[in-house]
């Protein structure tokens, strides 16, 4: 079996025991409503997890993301409210902005031959700075179109709600699926992940590939901004502080090895629907902190990437030789 | 150029490849004919894997030209290479052990539609093309899933369907067993009926006869020669790529007759499966034992297993008649051994390091912690090594990286003569230092054995083992061989034990 397959199959399990163990204790958690509201809540989370997935893949890191988010809610809120412009064309900007962001970020960790972790770094910084520079208060958004979207729903058998941000998410989870298993670019990253030696000596455009998944990878966590700021109808400097670690724990829950090559972005759905689930579970038993949700992931996470040197550190299975001569 | 060239599918003529002040190839030609296996043999460092560099495009070279069926060509790097007909493949498998076995074959070349890649007819193709080589696997399995032999069939497959006109494999055959490697024979052959030139690097002398026409042999960056190997003996190509000139050497063994003292250092049945098989061996006080045999006939194994780097699986070893366990380098330096590895940049030089620092390290290594060496005594241990051995350094504060191969392999020797050894192990102390200086190293190693050392030196220079050692160890296939001493220390009997002709006489 595909050693990808291992992980997810492991994650799923868990996924599905827990989601088990979690109705047997409160029926109403197996509403569709429920459902709809776990897609609304973690689209954020979802689209930037995304993009984390492709640069763990290649065997980097990003940890840029959060501040990326927050960023872009404000750079939206301040084009909506104090420019005046449309929320779409608001949006566009800031995509581009989040893309252009990542292409550089890709660059320096390409040609300057420095490692991702320091480089994502300063760009947290950098993100997280700018975006202060640019207001220091939350700005609020009022504009006919946020009403709109947030008043629209697909309706679920069973009455829930299939938000418009839910919908976006789901959207990229299956573009993402269809880039890293059906395009060249998705071997490419996979390529990388692998060894980039090799890769390099089989004729992957290295260079090209390390600045379109930074590029990626921002332009979702500007999407994710997106999502963030129709769901909460804000601007802030300091919103989704420490996104990128749950993305990155999303990933990893999901079967992505984190040095890379190994994984699926299938698996990183799952991640994140294990922490909403976690979220959810919390919110109905009413008596635990907030906190145990980071508790419980941090002990996931911790199983799993136990559960990964289990599965990929034993020596691989070499099969006998089949000749027909 | 001779009718020989006139056919050439690939030719290089006239290669010059200068590092820094060392003259990696000089003056090298090569010609590869279409249909033709063609080995290139020579010892570490003589120049093989600059000649292939250059051939695919990975170096340019400072002098001299490439030409690809008659044409000049002049290649950016090896992808520009390979799209021009020339694949390399090398010892360890460059292909993505985390993808499948179809992905790897076909990896930039994925056929696609709407921009989506057309998984189905790859697979398809990926069957077809390994059918062809005899291997009917599962292409959707990772590749990392089936043997080294295998992933090195796939890397051929997919260098030749990339390519197609010429085929390097570098040291293909290091890690696969006896079966495997007749398997993979059997494809090279295949490929030369179909009319491809296949350059063939390896170390095993047996799998070049079995598989090669012809061999270049190349020895300190000079082409020494190339044979029909129907016309030549495994004596004649030992002794091309290791003898200078065999019948001029013979004035510089009167050395064997000398005596030596007391035994310093035995090794009785000493051991590691896999690595060297059981040698017995004892070093005398003020004796040169010379070790000599092809590059992968563990020589340097040996050495690795005397100063405890690998740990011996059997034997004992006994210094001045008293058992001694060694199972790590430090327990040989506390025993008195030293040990000059082959590698220098790599295993013993501190670059960064000033020369001084670079020779009183052992001995501080040695004093531990709490007994610094202070400033004064430093540099007066290492003023006096420095001189001792005419260390060539502007100051001792400079950086040794700044020094000539030949000063900085003094430099290492003067680190283990502060620690007053009786015991040392020199591996190939004559490896990349030019060739002037070499002479200067001899007359060292023979001033050490005067003052009544009991010295171990590997080296692939016939002449030079010749002109320092009172023994000489044959190493061949992991095992001693024979042990020459007296008259038998000359260059024509050492290759002669190498190529493994009239043991009778040689073995002891």
């Amino acid at each position: 079996m595909n050693r990808s397959l291992r992980p997810l199959l492991a994650t799923a399990a868990i996924f599905v025991l827990a989601y088990l163990l979690a109705i047997a204790q409160f029926p109403a958690m197996a509403s569709t409503r429920v459902l709809g509201n776990f897609l609304t809540d973690n689209a954020f989370l979802g689209i930037a997890a995304v993009g984390m997935t492709f640069v763990i893949l290649s065997g980097g890191i990003d940890l840029s993301v959060g501040a990326v988010i927050g960023f872009t809610t404000v750079l939206i809120a301040v084009l909506v409210m104090w420019v005046g412009l449309h929320p779409l064309a608001a949006f566009a900007i800031a995509l581009a902005v989040a893309a252009l962001f990542g292409a550089g970020m890709g660059a320096a960790i390409y040609y300057l031959r420095v490692p991702s972790f320091i480089v994502t770094l300063a760009g947290m910084f950098l993100a997280r700075g700018a975006a202060s520079v640019l207001s220091p208060d939350s700005i609020g958004i009022k504009h006919s179109f946020y009403t709109t979207v947030s008043k629209s729903y697909l309706l679920m058998p069973g009455g829930g709600r299939l938000s418009v941000v839910g919908i976006m998410m789901l959207l990229v989870f299956l573009a993402g699926i269809v880039i890293a298993h059906r395009t060249r670019f998705g071997s490419y990253v996979y390529a990388l992940g692998g060894s980039e030696t090799s890769a390099a000596l089989m004729g992957v455009p290295v260079a090209r590939t390390t600045v379109l998944i930074y590029t990626l990878s921002s332009t979702l966590a500007g999407l994710a901004g997106v999502v963030f700021s129709l769901y909460t109808s804000a601007g802030y400097s300091l919103n989704a502080l420490g996104v990128e670690l749950d993305a990155i724990a999303a990933v990893v829950i999901g079967g992505t090895l984190l040095t890379g090559g190994y994984g699926l972005v299938a698996g990183t759905f799952i991640g994140v629907m294990l922490q909403g689930l976690v979220q959810t579970y919390i919110v109905f038993d009413g008596t635990l902190s907030s906190w145990w949700t980071k508790i419980v992931i941090g002990a996931l996470l911790f199983m799993f990437i136990l559960l990964q040197r289990l599965l990929h550190s034993a020596a691989p299975r070499r099969r006998k030789i089949l000749w027909t001569a | 150029m001779t009718a020989e060239a006139a056919g050439a599918l690939l030719e290089a003529r006239g290669i010059v490849k200068i590092f820094g002040q060392h003259r990696a190839l000089d003056d090298v030609s090569f010609a590869l004919r279409a249909g033709e296996v063609h080995a290139l043999l020579g010892e570490n460092g003589a120049g093989k894997s600059t000649l292939i560099k250059i051939l695919t495009g990975a170096y340019r070279p400072d002098g001299g030209e490439v030409r690809l069926q008659g044409a000049p060509v002049s290649f950016r790097d090896p992808l520009h290479a390979q799209s021009h007909g020339i694949g390399t493949v090398y010892q360890e498998v460059n292909l993505l052990p985390n993808r499948s076995v179809a992905e790897n074959l076909f990896l930039g070349h994925q056929p696609t539609r709407w921009g989506l890649i057309r998984r189905k007819e790859i697979e398809a193709h990926a069957r077809q093309v390994l059918a062809t080589y005899g291997l009917e696997i599962d292409v959707r399995e990772e590749l990392s899933s089936f043997s080294v032999a295998i992933q090195q069939i796939v890397a051929i497959a997919r260098a030749v369907e990339l390519s197609g006109k010429v085929l390097v494999l570098d040291e293909p055959t290091a890690s696969l067993d006896r079966n495997e490697v007749e398997r993979l024979f059997e494809v090279i052959r295949t490929l030369k009926a179909r009319g491809l030139g296949i350059i063939f690097i390896t170390h095993f002398l047996d799998q070049v006869f079995a598989l090669a026409d012809r061999v270049t042999i190349l020895r300190n960056g000079r082409k020494i020669a190339t044979e029909r190997l129907a016309e030549v003996s495994t004596t004649d190509v030992v002794r091309m790529m290791l003898g200078k000139d065999v019948a001029f050497d013979h004035h510089l063994t009167g050395l064997a007759e000398t005596t030596h003292g007391a035994p310093c250092v035995g090794f009785a049945g000493l051991g590691r499966k896999g690595s060297v098989a059981p040698f017995t061996l004892e070093v005398h006080e003020g004796e040169v034992v010379g070790v000599a045999g092809l590059l992968g006939s563990g020589r340097t194994e040996m050495a690795r297993l005397m100063f405890g780097i690998d740990p011996a699986d059997s034997g004992q070893i006994t210094i001045d008649g008293k058992s001694v366990t060694i199972r790590n380098p430090a327990q040989a330096v506390a025993a008195g051994f030293g040990f000059c590895p082959e590698d220098r940049k790599l295993d013993g030089i501190f670059g960064e390091l000033s020369v001084r620092e670079n020779i009183i390290i052992a001995l501080q290594a040695k004093l531990g912690w709490f007994r610094a060496l202070n400033r004064d005594d430093q540099i007066d241990l290492a003023g006096r090594y420095a001189e001792a051995l005419d260390i060539r350094a502007a100051n001792h504060d400079m950086p040794v990286k700044l020094l000539s191969g030949g000063n900085q392999q003094k430099v290492i020797l003067a680190r283990w003569l502060a620690i007053d050894p009786s015991f040392l192990i020199l591996d190939e102390p004559t490896r990349g230092i030019d060739v002037g200086a070499h002479a200067e190293i001899v007359r060292t190693i023979n001033r050490l054995r005067e003052e009544g050392l009991g010295l171990f030196v590997i080296s692939s220079e016939l002449d030079e083992v010749v002109a320092y050692s009172n023994r000489v160890v044959v190493m061949r296939d992991r095992q001693m061989v024979a042990e020459l001493t007296g008259a038998d220390v000359a260059p024509d009997r050492i290759v002669q034990a190498i190529a493994g002709t009239s043991l009778a006489e040689v073995t002891p």
